[in-house]
């Protein structure tokens, strides 16, 4: 009697955390309340927990091992500067994985006998498997531990994949023929089958993930998010737990709506990103008129000095260079200087959703400066200067003007209809799509080279004299 | 094996719950609702505590199984905040 109390309570307690995680996420889709929605989440996190600790096995393992776990995130999250957080995002994603495989894989323990019900045990373990292998590589890519891979590596992976997924599926067939008496094979053999199908969905992951380029890997992560979540869900199916599966497929929604957004951004489908890569997509022999003009920082200060508009456009050099918080002292004293500022915010600038609005956050710029492309591109030829910092295809007009190019209808920030158009780059290399951009050559453009930190700091002086 | 349709009815409808309630965030908070999400995947949390614990695989497979999730959940929901309160509108 008293057992069926507490599943009774719990119960009820999954319930109101249900209605606290969507609640929270609901918070979230405004600026001003999303920290509370966060809280609201988190209280239903705690509240899911604590019920389930009413009534545990093994309390002292249990909480040991939470107790671990606790202090490495919180760790994690405190030290974690603002330009890793799509690394950090990455790992946890694998984490969260992870978490399903074993859970999934002591399930499977537990079972004396076949049934249907393993077939989700096995997806679980597969998708978890991807998730935790996969994250993995992609957290290396992030940290550029891990270059891009050679043609040789890429078509051998690829068919890995294929080889991983078939041999997933044929494990899962086995399940299915072994309960329809179709088949009947071992317990032991089955058991056997079971440790290859554990190895053979981490190197799935590894093969799936490996071949796309670093450039992508703000796709890349946002479907691992989406498939953590699926994990989780899957998982929370096989011990029927309704926590885990409204939670899961939160999270799970959660990731492919970014997945599905990043996408659009680039004008590419998740086939061409996942299986086929920028570089392969199409060929840009275009001839490129015009000359690159350089200019030096006193100059570019000139510039901008008599503008009285400027859009400020950041993308990933401005993390690499940590330049974030300079950037926003150039744009209080352009403000002092009777200047209008905004900034320029592209879906896929940076290397994770939302990745520049977290920086320019951090450095205090207001959220309501910071547009999007469908907002600001009509008013670009008002612009007086678009300072483009660390942001190459974001602002590709290849994207519009030619029809070869890889990156053809992208939707990009249209900068070059503004006046003027400054350039901060460290090299004249290309982006991540490896296209050359056609913007550094045009009549209104001047390229300010250099570290994106230095450059704007020099800009910054000039100002104070 | 009825159960199980019921919670894959629960299913279906939490993802397309998701979906409407992810498509009205802003694309500003799209890093914070990442990891975000990381925390709330960190439920499996709630799973791992309920599992068999006889025998030193089955004890080491929950160990892990709560260490890892109890990462994304500490670990996700502190940073999330710490992202969040730099929100600022002047």
């Amino acid at each position: 009697m008293m057992d069926f109390d507490f599943t009774m309570l719990q119960q009820i307690g999954y319930i109101a955390s249900a209605i606290l995680f969507i609640y929270g996420l609901k918070m979230l889709s405004s600026e001003s309340s999303a920290a509370k929605g966060n809280m609201v989440s988190s209280f239903g996190m705690l509240l899911a927990i604590l019920v389930t600790l009413i009534d545990v096995i093994n309390p002292l393992l249990m909480l040991s091992a939470i107790l671990v776990g606790g202090s490495i995130g919180a760790i994690f999250a405190l030290r974690v500067k603002m330009t890793s957080i799509p690394e950090m995002v990455a790992l946890f994603n694998g984490f969260g994985g992870l978490s399903s495989y074993f859970l999934a894989w002591s399930e499977f323990n537990n079972q004396t006998e076949i049934s249907l019900v393993m077939t989700l045990t096995y997806l679980t373990i597969f998708i978890g498997g991807i998730t935790f292998s996969g994250s993995l590589i992609a957290f290396f890519k992030l940290s550029e531990v891990l270059k891009n891979t050679s043609n040789f590596v890429n078509s051998a992976s690829r068919w890995m994949l294929i080889f991983g997924c078939s041999f997933a599926l044929i494990c899962i067939l086995q399940i299915v023929l072994n309960v329809s008496g179709l088949l009947i094979l071992e317990m032991d053999l089955i058991r056997i089958i079971f440790v290859c199908f554990l190895i053979a969905s981490l190197i799935t992951g590894l093969a799936f993930v490996l071949p796309i380029g670093g450039g992508d890997m703000p796709v890349v992560i946002s479907l691992l998010n989406s498939l953590s979540g699926i994990a989780a869900a899957l998982a929370g199916i096989i011990i029927t737990n309704t926590a885990l599966i409204v939670a899961g497929c939160l999270v799970g929604a959660s990731g492919l709506v970014l997945t599905l957004i990043m996408a659009k951004s680039m004008n590419r489908t998740l086939y061409n990103i996942f299986f086929v890569g920028y570089a392969a997509s199409g060929s840009s022999d275009a001839e490129i008129e015009g000359e690159i003009k350089p200019i030096t920082a006193e100059d570019a200060f000139l510039v901008i000095e008599a503008a009285r508009s400027v859009l400020i456009v950041p993308g990933y050099g401005m993390a690499v260079a940590q330049a974030q918080h300079v950037v926003k002292e150039l744009g209080d004293l352009l403000e002092n200087n009777d200047c209008e500022v905004s900034y320029g915010i592209h879906p896929v600038a940076g290397r994770m959703p939302g990745h520049m609005n977290v920086l320019l956050a951090e450095a205090n710029v207001s959220y309501d400066n910071l547009l999007e492309p469908k907002d600001i591109n009509p008013k670009m030829d008002i612009v007086d200067v678009a300072i483009v910092i660390g942001a190459n295809d974001v602002v590709n007009p290849s994207a519009t003007e030619q029809p070869g190019s890889p990156i053809y209808g992208m939707p990009i920030l249209e900068v070059y209809k503004a006046k003027t158009v400054m350039v901060l780059k460290r090299s004249m290399s290309s982006g991540f799509a490896g296209v050359q951009n056609p913007l550094f050559f045009k009549e209104n453009s001047r390229m300010l080279f250099g570290d994106a930190k230095e450059s704007i700091s020099k800009l910054v002086a000039e100002f104070k004299e | 094996m009825e159960i199980y349709l019921l919670l894959f009815f629960i299913l279906i409808l939490a993802i397309f719950l998701g979906l409407e309630l992810i498509s009205k965030i802003p694309s500003t908070l799209h890093t914070p609702l990442m990891s975000g999400a990381n925390a709330i995947s960190g439920i499996t949390l709630v799973g791992a505590l309920t599992l068999q614990t006889d025998g030193a695989l089955q004890m080491v497979l929950a160990f892990c199984a709560i260490a890892f999730a109890s990462i994304n959940v500490f670990g996700g929901y502190l940073v999330t905040n710490r992202m969040l309160k730099m929100f600022k509108k002047k």
